[in-house]
């Protein structure tokens, strides 16, 4: 058993979990305000190249984290341009951003760095919070030290959003639009205005996700670096019930489970690929037995049209 | 005016065009400059290019369903020699390799049975032992015990040649020592998954691991990160029995990380690449299934100044010894598990 359940693996699905919530709660806020957003995926690769790329040039990945964050919120923008300014498809323009992520960052890779598979090492990556008292304590240092600023970030958004969404007058009027936005018309709220707000902190956020890959946990931006977590963090999102401490729970199940399946394959004489179901067949399981039907904002992928 | 200007232009290019050797590569889910595989392939080929001034193109297919139809539509351009890089485009290079006979194709990493399809494997499992040797000699013991740790791609039975001759090449050392295997996924989003691969070798770290060797593409970058992290800035040398040693893969990865990382598995795809369009270029070319080990130089391990000062002069006496013994077939190393 001491080769499945050590120290380092709640620190492990920690921070497998991070990008998730990162890209998770981006999703949240945008599908409150009732814009669905399945290009998250794309989205934090677009963060994770840029990050990468400003952190390599200027040295600094405080830049690069800058970076993604602008170009989660410029890629998310074009979003919102086509599916809330021109009532566009949301499947369609969040899909096109998807299959520009594959291409686009290749292409401008390849023309500053001559690469189109992976970006130069950064020097120095986003620091870590270090407690030098929990040196004394190997078990203690190894549960609670050393997490990078964004994994301590990502842990705070969960009760700032669950605040934001639930007690300030923009989490209201958001999820106004998101739900009967007619209605939040009528009592006049900028439906067009809020959902774009929520589709540009989808933005931020799912950037944010990116740049954890890779400036953060890693230290170079690698071809479809997401590697599907976008999607991962979507199904959370429906898991976690769209509430913040929902898709705390069901992103923390992603990540331990994929940490513990990661020692998993040590420990036990079973065929890798059974083991690898097991986050995936936990997910499964929970969901058809203890979480029931996920409540979807009622007007949620609908374009609101002024009449 | 202009028209025929243009028009002569293009004529004299097209003159260029059919007096020159054309060949295409498409790559895997890798992408050309992964650092690795890919790369080594890519390096080949751009060295051809050089030598023989052939036109080169390559396609690099955002996911599997495009690989066949950009293999197809360098055919139908008349291109001379087609190239897969990886056993994924296997099934479009035998698919199209049919419908033009006349057109040779080179697959790298598997076998097409067709006249006109050169497969290029290799020995992986023998560069694998004798890199396995060099991890089994340098490892040390935590806590009383010695451990190795292996990290493939994706759990197939290409990578498990890496994963199997590492092991016995290990274990060739000394039997006691312990080696941690793990696999990155199931589907070609493993070879790209540097987190994932970090976090495994922070795994195997924390299980006592003191030498990583990665077969994992480019997931294989969370590896050197995981040491990096581990081990800081210093330089393995200094360091003696507190340092985590990475092992590279393919193409010679020694540089990522100064100093740390022990040596790299040499798969000469580059050469295997070169080669096969030399041989197209001088009319030689043949299908057939051509196999790379030890012997041919198509497998080894790198030597250079970044991990000059890591392995000793009895390392590299000892791993001569088992080359050798490898291809005098005296030693036989197993290609599956």
């Amino acid at each position: 058993m001491d080769l499945l359940l050590d120290a380092s693996l709640f620190a492990s699905g920690i921070r497998l979990s991070t990008p998730l919530i990162l890209a998770a709660l981006g999703g949240l806020y945008c599908e409150k305000s009732g814009v669905t957003n399945i290009g998250l995926d794309g989205i934090m690769i677009f963060g994770a190249f840029s990050g990468a790329v400003v952190a390599f040039e200027t040295q600094d990945p405080w830049w690069g984290l800058l970076a993604a964050i602008v170009t989660g919120a410029f890629i998310s923008f074009l979003h919102g341009i086509a599916s809330i300014r021109y009532n566009g498809d949301q499947i369609i323009s969040a899909t096109a951003i998807n299959i520009l992520a594959v291409g686009l960052p290749a292409l401008l890779s390849n023309a500053i760095y001559d690469s189109t598979s992976v970006t130069p090492n950064i020097p120095n990556l986003l620091p870590s919070i270090k407690f030098d008292f929990l040196d004394n304590y190997p078990i203690l240092g190894e549960l609670f030290n050393n997490y990078s600023y964004l994994v301590v970030g990502s842990f705070l958004l969960i009760p700032i959003s669950w605040y934001v969404i639930n007690k300030t007058i923009f989490g209201l009027k958001l999820k106004a639009c998101g739900e009967n936005p007619e209605a939040a018309e009528a009592a006049g709220v900028d439906v067009r205005l809020y959902r774009m707000y929520g589709v540009l902190l989808s933005g931020v956020l799912a950037g944010l996700g990116g740049a954890f890959l890779s400036i953060a946990h890693g230290s170079a931006y690698v071809r479809n670096i997401s590697s599907g977590r976008g999607f991962l963090a979507l199904a959370a999102l429906i898991f976690g019930k769209y509430s913040p401490v929902g898709v705390l729970y069901a992103c923390l199940l992603f990540g331990f489970a994929d940490a513990l399946q990661i020692r998993m394959q040590n420990a036990f004489a079973i065929p890798v690929q059974v083991i690898q179901i097991f986050p995936f067949l936990l997910a499964m399981v929970i969901l058809s037995s203890f979480v029931g039907r996920s409540p979807v904002p009622t007007a949620v992928g609908k374009p609101y049209v002024k009449s | 005016m202009k028209k025929i200007f243009i028009l002569s232009i293009f004529l004299m290019s097209a003159g260029i065009v059919n007096s020159q050797t054309k060949v295409a590569l498409v790559f895997d889910a890798g992408g050309k400059n992964d650092r690795s595989f890919n790369q080594a392939a890519w390096e080949g080929a751009k060295q051809a290019e050089k030598s023989f001034g052939i036109i080169l193109k390559d396609v690099e297919p955002p996911d599997s369903s495009a690989v066949q139809e950009a293999i197809r539509n360098f055919a139908s351009q008349g291109f001379d020699l087609i190239i897969g890089v990886g056993f994924a485009n296997a099934p479009a290079i035998k698919t199209v390799a049919k419908e033009f006979p006349k057109i040779s194709f080179a697959i790298v990493d598997s076998r097409v049975d067709l006249p006109n399809v050169a497969s290029l494997e290799f020995k992986e499992q023998e560069g694998s032992f004798l890199v396995g040797v060099i991890a089994g000699m340098t490892s040390y013991n935590v806590k009383g015990k010695k451990a190795v740790g292996f990290i493939g791609g994706m759990d197939i039975p290409l990578i498990h040649k890496f994963e199997v001759g590492f092991t016995q090449g290990v274990k060739a050392v000394n039997s006691d020592i312990k080696v941690l295997v793990n696999y990155v996924g199931n589907t070609p989003a493993a070879w790209n998954d540097p987190a994932k691969g970090k976090e495994i070798s922070n795994a195997q770290i924390a299980k006592g691991a003191t030498v990583i060797y990665s077969a994992a593409g480019g997931s294989g970058g969370g590896m050197f990160d995981a040491i990096k992290n581990k081990n800081g800035k210093k330089d393995c040398a200094s360091m003696k029995e507190s340092c985590v040693y990475a092992i590279g893969v393919d193409s010679n990865q020694n540089y990522i990380v100064p100093g740390q990382v022990l040596t790299s598995m040499l798969k000469r795809v580059d050469v295997a690449v070169y080669n096969t369009i030399r041989q197209m270029n001088s009319g030689s070319f043949k299908g057939g299934s051509y196999v790379f080990g030890l012997s041919s130089n198509g497998v080894g391990y790198a030597l250079d100044k970044y991990n000059k000062s890591l392995i000793s002069d009895d390392t590299i006496a000892k791993v001569a010894q088992y080359r050798k013994k490898i291809i005098a077939k005296t030693l036989k190393v197993d290609s599956t598990r």
